[in-house]
């Protein structure tokens, strides 16, 4: 475990062509660490999260990924992931292949990748047509009554980035409040990297809270504000008004590009970032 | 026309008035985002105050002031009863059959009740990507039962689904039994025209009742198969003033709060 700036975790772990997921069900989203994907320039990432919203709209409308591994993807509340769709539809700005779930798999597939199994298993997917899109959708029969169960391969990501409100001087990362399947996609990961809102001498973690132990954590960086605008328990809420915003930024290529390119990769880091959307009068 | 060209209320109001209507207090509900979450709510704040809400980021027995925007908003984790992980909510919680009513929206629905929300257009080369099933195809199994609330129109009431996201009767006649899904499935659709509900035998869905400023003949030209119509059909009850003052109250300060300036440390 090493405590690093992000730009030095990225350059060091995240690697073009890779299996990379960034995690977090609506709840501490690793926005500045997606954005610091998009400086850096990767490519070909074969990018997997359950719920591709807007910080995958990002990385896929920048151009840093040709695969994706999901099971809803959307703005929620508001419509379409315009960037994802785009990709899909009209494949811009390149061709995006899709490996398509519904949740219930996909936490399976996390749970095996976690606990290295080679596969998930649920009484999942009946009479839908994903297993005819998605030959990776299969079915095992019970040993013990002959039920046919639905099977998903485990998902072991290169490595998974996500974002957390606490970590200590030792690496030891605290999370809390809404979890998605985050603990299970850092244990799946061969790499895990975690943005923390600040890193503290003493986790005060109760019984049974959250913590990822430091020797499972590859590097923590220290970027408060890092989920915007998604939001961090403790620290701040979630910036819906953004999300609604984003609706027409997205909506146009050249629009998102223009904001892409003025405040991500026109930006040397994630309070940059912040300081030229406030200048622009453009948030938080 | 549409079904909610009438002056006092909105298309919205009226489906979502008449959801809450069908949902009991304690039941157990896993609720989608948008009009099943208001309705949900609304059921909450007027008849069935000790509902039990779940949504699928992992909140139990949440009692929201406002409207979630997305399915894992903070104002459900802070008004929960439990807050447990994602893989938890669908193995234990859903697959473990704790799940009284499933509340389910989608982009179209055949006469059998299954429901698209994945594509429109070839799978490879769409037409329209639409988000993908999230949650769905899994409540749509095991809840005992699961409601349906959509708008009505040729376009989403369709004769053939381009896509199955989620399973109701499959090709009715019993092939949902078959199939093995533990759950009932699809019981009503709620539209803007009225309710449909599974006919015994055939579980194709036929329209059974229909607010009072809509005619049989428009439901059926709004469905884009030949709607069965059931012998006797119901009349709903127009919204009531305390439905429609605790619904608007709701969106009020769900509005109130989406546009509140966050504060970021930094």
């Amino acid at each position: 475990m090493a405590i690093t700036t992000l730009r030095e975790a990225i350059e060091a772990h995240v690697h073009d062509g890779e299996t990379v997921a960034l995690e977090g069900f609506t709840h501490l989203i690793p926005f500045a660490a997606g954005h610091e994907i998009i400086r850096q320039g990767r490519r070909g990432l074969r990018l997997v999260r359950m719920t591709p919203d807007l910080v995958y709209d990002q990385m896929i409308g920048a151009g840093c990924a040709d695969r994706l591994t999901f099971s809803w993807g959307g703005n929620p509340g508001v419509g379409s992931a315009h960037r994802v769709r785009d990709a899909i539809e009209n494949a811009w700005p390149g061709p995006l292949a899709i490996n398509e779930h519904s949740h219930a798999g996909m936490a399976a597939a996390y749970v095996a990748g976690a606990s290295r199994l080679p596969f998930g298993m649920l009484r999942g997917y009946l009479g839908t047509d994903l297993p005819l899109v998605n030959a990776s959708i299969r079915s095992v029969t019970c040993p013990y009554t002959g039920e046919q169960l639905a099977t998903v391969p485990a998902l072991n990501p290169d490595v998974t980035i996500l974002h957390a409100q606490k970590a200590d001087r030792a690496g030891n990362v605290l999370l809390a409040g809404i979890l998605g399947a985050q603990k299970e996609a850092g244990l799946a990961a061969k790499r895990l990297l975690v943005t923390v809102e600040e890193i503290v001498e003493d986790l005060g973690t109760p019984m049974n809270g959250i913590v990822l132990p430091h020797w499972v954590v590859t590097a923590v960086a220290c970027v408060p504000g890092g989920a915007w605008p998604s939001y961090a328990r403790g620290y701040y809420s979630r910036d819906n008004a953004f999300y609604i915003a984003w609706d027409e930024i997205s909506r146009d290529r050249t629009a998102f590009t223009a904001w892409i390119d003025r405040y991500v990769r026109g930006t040397a880091d994630f309070p940059a970032f912040i300081a030229a959307l406030r200048a622009d009068g453009a948030r938080p | 026309m549409s079904g909610g060209a009438r002056p006092g209320w909105s298309p919205d109001e009226m489906m979502t008035v008449t959801a809450a209507r069908m949902l009991w207090d304690r039941c157990v509900c896993f609720v989608g985002i948008g009009l099943p979450s208001a309705a949900a709510n609304l059921a909450r704040l007027l008849h069935a105050p000790d509902i039990v809400l779940i949504y699928e980021s992992g909140t139990i027995g949440t009692r929201p002031d406002v409207l979630p925007l997305s399915i894992g908003d903070g104002e459900l984790a802070e008004t929960a009863s439990a807050v447990v992980p994602l893989p938890e909510i669908f193995a234990y919680w859903l697959q473990g059959g704790r799940v009284d009513v499933g509340f389910l929206g989608a982009a179209q629905v055949d006469r059998y009740g299954n429901l698209n929300s994945t594509v429109i257009g070839p799978y490879a080369k769409p037409k329209t990507r639409l988000p993908g099933a999230g949650g769905a195809p899994e409540i749509a199994i095991h809840a005992k039962q699961v409601f349906v609330v959509l708008k009505q129109s040729p376009r989403s009431f369709v004769a053939e689904l381009g896509f199955r996201s989620s399973g109701g009767f499959l090709e009715g006649h019993g092939a949902r039994a078959r199939s093995g899904a533990p759950g009932a499935g699809p019981q009503a659709i709620i539209t803007d025209y009225g309710v449909m509900k599974p006919a015994e035998g055939s579980e194709e869905f036929e329209l059974v009742a229909r607010y009072e400023h809509v005619t049989v003949a428009e439901a059926v030209a709004a469905t884009g198969w030949p709607l069965r119509v059931a012998a006797s059909v119901a009349i709903l009850a127009p919204p009531q003033t305390e439905e429609l003052e605790v619904l608007r109250d709701l969106h009020r300060r769900t509005r109130e709060a989406n546009s509140r300036p966050v504060k970021l440390p930094v």
